[in-house]
């Protein structure tokens, strides 16, 4: 091997490592924080075909409509729980913290958290769009079936 | 009849347009001078037809003409006037006809200040920004136009604009932004224009360089102030969420930054020219797919207020033929490219080079971390969210050799350097960035992580390695004022723009590892505790605002003792909406920022409150603000400058 040829073949094997070990690095970090969305009734009689459930101690994303009567704060903390429903059973939220502006029962949230009881989920973060008329896409799906689509405003109505 | 004149002015800068792109266009390939001579008129002409058109919409805004189905749906008559104007942009028809604006006054600026591009190019380069303006022209008008009406039954009072954005951030972030969007498609231009001429030389690169320079700078003061304007109205003290909406303006910003780095290498030693071009158009394609991301609504982000998958249809269509087109010129031309320039391992040229294929790996991150959970969901294969840490991690990784370069970068020369003065150099940095690293973490906090540790370093040392370039630069005249005096702005604008780089570094370093949160549930005069503060709930007191009503709870600062400042964290409810607001109340300092924002009601007396403490939370936009400041330095350069002197008279004639 001439000394040309020699240093040619060291950038390759350094190039092909560098490459390599990037997307080993990238494709690691990812598998560790890829989170699942589920709905609650997804979440308790799994999901898809193969009605796959989470494990306690996944990190996922759930979304569902605050059932209403359900919020109860404690006194003293800024802990607060709620119950989230699709179309069939609930799920219990646990949540430390101020909720956003647009939190209110009876509307669509999605939280993010971690499993941990197989219908109890500590969230520490949960999501109200700041529209009115906004329910996360994923819900609107998940409730009833459909492609979210653009909401046709009622202007006139309001006359 | 005016929001009439509005479209119809469009459709007139249309027509402009298209004339823009055949005309010129055909007049170069055919070698005719005449219609290539027709260029700038015609692209001052379809600017002056958007402005009107524009000036049309802020008019009925400012008029209340609910008619109009956009006025009705943005604005209200409650709304102040600044807000009303704001909200021609708050809404998406109206923020692509001020993307239209942008584009429309790039382009005639081109025009007016390109006099001593050679005609065939100067064609090209309008021809090019003629064809995109076109294709924004024509989906505003057939998709999007902000002008339809909402007749014979309209309402009365309009459905006022979403309280999130009335803002001053929000007056000023989406026309930067989309400046620097929309600036980059004249670095776009540039690079079809020279790939057409088949003229890829160093001049084409002088050329392109201010503009995108100015592009470059726009983009990132825009982002710099929707990270400022996401910390202070969204009311959680967050400054960045990876969301798609913000990784989209990330992402032209990156290829960005490499491509102004590119240019510099191909401007000066004539390498890396076809690299370059590559990069002009993924940073435009970037710009278009951040928008297809926005608009589309097939990402669901906590931004993106108006969504239409047909819209994004559309876009999706033009970022093909954008794509496309410019990839297929690119593949046709690019064998013809010849490097010239010689260098060895140890050079600017490839510490550049470095720099180019980090900040590509980069964005093909977040490209990764955009994309993925689309491509997923529309796979069918359900939905899935990447977090956060995901980019946090990659980022961190990244950020270390990145650093420890752009450290080094200033004393490289071209061609190739001697390794002896520079590892000695190299290491009296290290050695000392690393001690004054210590001496300021371990003096200000009990515990330093290893993290922590190395990324303040890091900033450390990219600062000192700029302040002992300048010195020794400086200092080869034996008068100081002459020495500072001798370098060109380009080069302060380089050291300033790495000067901002480390105090981002530094910003999100410190605030990440050391802001401290309370929630905590107060009735009046009671205390609560966070690092050297005191926070006395007094009460709270309505409010009532122009459009609003709501609470602010008073909350006295109290350290040692001695009172430091009172705020006001407000809970507004804004009238036509009824929607819930938090407007944080922020005490903000070099050195940290207190944060306090009011929670819900609790029962008998009791308020939820929550207090942050951020340490250094504004040394990244203050970085932001250098870096863009950066950018805009370099176009008064001397070597621009002549040229743009004889352009800016033309330009106040014109």
């Amino acid at each position: 091997m001439n000394p040309r040829r020699k240093k040619r073949m060291l950038a390759v094997v350094a190039i092909i490592f560098g490459v390599g070990s990037a997307i080993g690095l990238t494709l690691y970090a990812l598998q560790e924080n890829i989170n699942l969305f589920y709905t609650p009734s997804e979440l308790i009689d799994g999901k898809g075909e193969a009605k796959e459930k989470p494990f306690v101690g996944q990190k996922l994303r759930i979304g569902g409509m605050v059932v209403p009567g359900s919020v109860v704060r404690d006194e003293t903390s800024l802990d607060v729980t709620f119950k989230l429903i699709d179309t069939g059973p609930l799920v219990t939220i646990k949540y430390h913290g101020i909720l956003p502006d647009l939190f209110r029962e009876g509307q669509g949230i999605v939280a993010q958290g971690t499993l941990i009881e197989p219908d109890v989920i500590e969230a520490f973060e949960v999501l109200a769009k700041h529209d009115e008329e906004y329910m996360p896409s994923e819900v609107a799906e998940a409730v009833k079936g459909i492609k979210h689509v653009k909401p046709t405003y009622n202007l006139n109505s309001e006359n | 009849m005016i929001p009439e004149i509005g479209y119809f002015s469009l459709v007139l800068a249309m027509a402009l347009s298209l004339l823009l792109c055949i005309f010129p266009m055909w007049g170069a390939y055919t070698g005719n001078l005449r219609l290539m001579r027709a260029a700038p008129s015609l692209a001052v002409g379809q600017c002056l037809f958007v402005l009107v058109s524009f000036a049309i919409l802020i008019y009925i805004t400012l008029m209340d003409d609910f008619t109009v189905a956009y006025v009705a749906h943005h604005s209200s008559t409650s709304l102040p006037w600044y807000y009303k104007i704001t909200s021609t942009w708050g809404g998406h028809e109206g923020a692509i006809l001020l993307w239209l604006v942008m584009q429309s006054s790039w382009t005639a600026l081109v025009a007016m200040m390109s006099n001593s591009l050679p005609w065939v190019l100067r064609a090209r380069v309008l021809g090019v920004l003629g064809f995109l303006g076109v294709g924004f022209m024509l989906y505003t008008l057939w998709m999007s136009s902000p002008f339809e009406r909402l007749l014979p039954y309209y309402p009365v009072e309009g459905r006022d604009l979403n309280p999130l954005l009335q803002d001053p951030g929000m007056i000023i972030h989406p026309p930067l932004l989309y400046m620097g969007y929309v600036g980059l498609s004249v670095s776009f231009s540039f690079a079809i224009a020279a790939l057409l001429t088949g003229k890829l030389d160093n001049t084409w690169a002088k050329w392109s360089r201010p503009w995108t320079m100015v592009a470059w700078g726009f983009l990132t003061l825009g982002i710099t102030i929707g990270s400022w304007w996401a910390y202070s109205e969204l009311g959680w003290g967050g400054w960045w969420f990876w969301d798609p909406v913000e990784n989209a303006s990330l992402m032209p910003w990156l290829v960005a930054t490499a491509l102004l780095h590119s240019l510099a290498s191909t401007e000066k030693r004539g390498i890396f020219k076809s690299w370059t071009v590559l990069l002009a158009i993924t940073a435009f394609s970037l710009c278009l797919l951040g928008t297809f991301i926005v608009r589309s609504g097939i990402i669901v982000s906590v931004h993106a207020f108006a969504t239409d998958p047909d819209r994004g249809l559309f876009i999706l269509s033009f970022l093909l033929v954008v794509v496309g087109g410019s990839l297929a010129l690119y593949a046709m031309r690019v064998s013809e490219v010849k490097s010239e320039g010689r260098y060895k391992l140890l050079s600017r040229e490839v510490t550049l080079w470095a720099n180019n294929i980090f900040l590509v790996v980069a964005t093909l991150i977040v490209l990764l971390g955009t994309l993925l959970p689309m491509i997923h969901k529309e796979l069918g294969l359900g939905s899935i969210s990447i977090g956060v840490p995901f980019f946090n991690q990659m980022f961190a990784i990244l950020i270390v050799p990145f650093a420890l370069l752009l450290g080094i970068a200033p004393f490289l020369r071209w061609k190739q350097n001697k390794l002896p003065p520079l590892a000695r150099k190299a290491l009296g940095l290290v050695a000392s960035a690393l001690l004054l690293t210590a001496v300021w973490l371990y003096s200000s906090y009990d515990t330093v992580s290893a993290l922590t540790f190395i990324a303040t370093a890091l900033a450390v040392w990219i600062t000192l390695g700029a302040l002992v370039d300048i010195f020794e630069k400086v200092t080869v005249e034996k008068q100081l004022l002459e020495g500072f005096k001798r370098q060109s702005l380009s080069y302060w604008a380089m050291i300033l723009g790495h000067v901002g780089i480390a105090f981002v570094i530094a910003g999100v370093t410190l605030t990440s590892a050391y802001s401290v949160e309370r929630s905590v549930s107060v009735k009046p005069g009671d205390i609560a505790l966070l690092n050297e503060y005191q926070y006395r709930f007094e009460g709270v007191k309505e409010i009532r605002g122009p459009n609003y009503s709501g609470h602010a709870g008073v909350v006295t600062v109290l350290k040692d003792e001695q009172k430091v400042t009172e705020l006001y964290a407000e809970k507004r409810l804004y009238d036509v909406g009824m929607q819930f607001m938090t407007e944080a109340a922020i005490d903000d300092g070099f050195f940290r920022d207190l944060y306090l924002a009011l929670g819900e009601q609790l029962s008998n007396g009791y308020w939820s409150l929550r207090i942050y403490h951020k340490p250094y939370v504004r040394w990244m936009w203050l970085g932001g603000l250098l870096i863009s400041f950066a950018g805009f330095l370099v176009v008064a350069d001397r070597r621009y400058r002549k040229r743009t002197q004889n352009k800016k008279v033309d330009g106040v004639i014109a």
